[in-house]
């Protein structure tokens, strides 16, 4: 048998050394939900858990203050609905176009500047959304006095949503593009000999081949948007709300946290319990939601790839 | 002579055309309606990568048109200044900027990469701890970035830590927040160097370290430098988590990496001239933003070209 010379120790520490980088993510995820449990346990001993998940009165600054997080909760979610109706078509349809119409010239141009405009920072998209989707595109196009009408207003939560479409349009479009091609050209061969148009082919074979990739991305999609701060911050108000009627101003969730949390706010205070609370509800919300995503990119990987 | 040249050359032509001009005969026997809903669909597509673009290319326009007027040698040179807004600038928070990622970069290359190594060369897959971690580094990855952000006040401010709201505090959660991507990128980098390279330095007497070291990590080099690039250019656009750790404060001079007295960066600069009602300080927001469009597009490209440059060498 051949076998090394001496123990080699060092190769050892080495392999210690490596796994022990990979274990600080596991001790992130750690360091994360401990950090939310202390201040929220501490919260729910004040606030009855009742009042908090099933209240829609969302009033910390008022004097007795309420703590209902419907009332936030909603804000998050009537940004996040309104702002999926305009980037699941979008991105889908980009999705399609990119997989199964794009000349391979045109997809080597599009997909990059795709993926660049990824990186455009989320202060600018709200900034964006307040100075120019707002009044120079909602004002104009909204009907009249339809739902309370558009004109007037500063701030809107349409207006964070269509900044949000624009964030995840290039991330639904980019991971569905992925999925769609990693579907067998055998499929796309098969269709086309059977005589299917090439809408035919991208809708009624590609499309419900990568649906498990495709809804993955979506799911991320929402995640992104639920967890999204800057864009809400600046673009949808500070005045909870529980509705979701989208010319309305409203708070989200991490609206709220990146507000109350600012500065040297007092460390043991209702309001610090509080965000963490709320973080809490935030945690738990995405990581149902990226589990669901991952596992469907596992299952689409493990049929093709 | 070939079978296609010479006299036989114009009958082969026409027996050709003859067999196009029938297919596309039968061919044009499609469903009407088939045809016609064929190009409404991909009229539709086509409109839909149109607006998604225009929207984009909105957001440069009017950054652009709104900012330029203050673009200059004072926007990097001057602090920020509530009294003197024609005058005020970005320096202490492009210094901030630059400091923050310097530490991002310091934490996230050796770390990212040791991790990464671990996962593609010597965790055993059916383990399920490497599963957790596998799949714990992918959530980790879609975590929000506020919830990063309480992690810094609660973890790394206050808490264990304890650092108190310094510079280097904020580069640590924003090291923090972007270690799943560059994890998950260098793993990609890595698991596409072939075993065949592996097995081969293997088998000259190579011990795993020495393989790793002085063949798998030069191959993995340009995916591992596009995944930092993308991440690093992910932390310095990032604002959220940075309010909740200290980057709130309107600096007026230059921060340093452990000063208490506070620091700045430049997506909260910008937010902080942003949310200001008075024209001067919104075009200041504008210039920011040109600024900030500017170096991230540019890192961003350079990483997308270094990627497609160096892709499928093998």
């Amino acid at each position: 048998m051949l076998q090394a010379q001496n123990k080699r120790y060092g190769e050892r520490a080495i392999k210690w050394l490596l796994a022990l980088c990979a274990l600080l993510s596991v001790l992130t995820t750690t360091a994360i939900i401990v950090s939310l449990i202390g201040p929220t346990v501490g919260f729910f001993e004040i606030v009855p858990a009742g009042e908090f998940f099933f209240g829609v009165d969302w009033t910390p600054q008022f004097e007795p203050p309420s703590f209902g997080v419907l009332g936030i909760v909603a804000g998050t979610l009537n940004v996040v609905l309104w702002s999926m109706l305009f980037a699941i078509p979008l991105g889908l349809a980009t999705a399609v176009y990119l997989s199964e119409y794009a000349s391979p010239r045109v997809r080597k141009t599009l997909k990059p500047i795709l993926e660049v405009l990824v990186g455009v920072p989320t202060v600018a998209i709200g900034f964006f959304a307040v100075t120019f989707i707002l009044p120079e595109i909602i004002v104009p196009l909204w009907p009249g006095e339809l739902l309370g009408g558009a004109a007037g207003k500063p701030f809107m939560a349409l207006a964070a949503s269509l900044g949000i479409a624009l964030m995840v349009v290039p991330i639904i479009a980019s991971l569905s593009d992925d999925a769609m091609r990693a579907v067998p050209r055998g499929l796309h061969e098969g269709a086309y000999a059977l005589g299917a148009t090439k809408a035919k082919v991208a809708t009624r074979v590609i499309f419900p081949a990568a649906l498990s990739g495709i809804v993955a991305s979506v799911v991320l999609a929402i995640s992104r948007a639920v967890g999204e701060t800057m864009i809400v911050l600046i673009a949808a108000g500070s005045t909870p709300n529980a509705t979701f009627n989208p010319v309305e101003s409203i708070q989200a969730m991490t609206a709220y946290i990146a507000t109350t949390a600012t500065g040297d706010i007092a460390s043991g205070s209702l309001d610090y319990k509080s965000v963490f609370a709320v973080g809490a509800v935030l945690f738990a919300m995405t990581l149902i939601m990226n589990v669901i995503s991952i596992r469907l990119v596992r299952r689409y990987r493990e049929v093709y790839e | 002579m070939t079978a296609f040249g010479g006299a036989e050359a114009p009958r082969n032509r026409l027996a050709v055309a003859g067999a196009r001009a029938t297919t596309a005969a039968m061919l044009r026997d499609q469903p009407r309606g088939d045809v016609v809903r064929n190009a409404i669909f991909a009229g539709l597509l086509l409109l839909a990568v149109l607006i998604a673009l225009a929207g984009l290319l909105a957001l440069l326009l009017q950054a652009f048109t709104k900012g330029s007027s203050v673009l200059g040698p004072d926007l990097v040179n001057n602090p920020p200044s509530t009294a003197f807004p024609d005058k005020a600038g970005y320096r202490p928070a492009i210094i901030g900027s630059l400091q923050l990622i310097a530490g991002v970069i310091l934490f996230v290359v050796p770390v990212g990469v040791g991790a990464a190594l671990y996962l593609e060369e010597y965790a055993d897959k059916s383990r399920w701890w490497n599963t957790l971690i596998e799949v714990n580094i992918q959530n980790l990855a879609a975590v929000p970035s506020i919830i990063y952000g309480i992690l810094g006040l609660a973890f790394i401010v206050r808490g264990p830590l304890d650092l108190g709201f310094i510079l280097a505090a904020g580069s640590l959660t924003l090291a923090l927040l972007v270690l799943p991507m560059v994890i998950i990128a260098a793993r990609e980098a890595i698991r596409a160097v072939p075993d065949s390279i592996r097995q081969g330095s293997l088998a000259l007497g190579a011990t795993q370290w020495q393989t790793i070291r002085r063949q798998v990590l030069p191959a993995a080099i340009p995916g591992i430098a596009t995944g930092v690039i993308l991440a690093v250019s992910r932390a310095l656009g990032e604002t959220a988590p940075l309010l909740l750790v200290g980057a709130t404060v309107f600096v007026t001079f230059d921060p340093t990496p452990f000063g208490t007295d506070g620091y700045s960066a430049m997506p909260v600069q910008i937010f902080n001239y942003a949310v200001r009602p008075q024209e001067e300080f919104q075009t200041l927001a504008f210039a920011g933003i040109i600024v900030m469009l500017v170096v991230l597009l540019a890192m961003n490209s350079f990483a997308i070209w270094l990627r497609n440059r160096y892709e499928q060498r093998w």
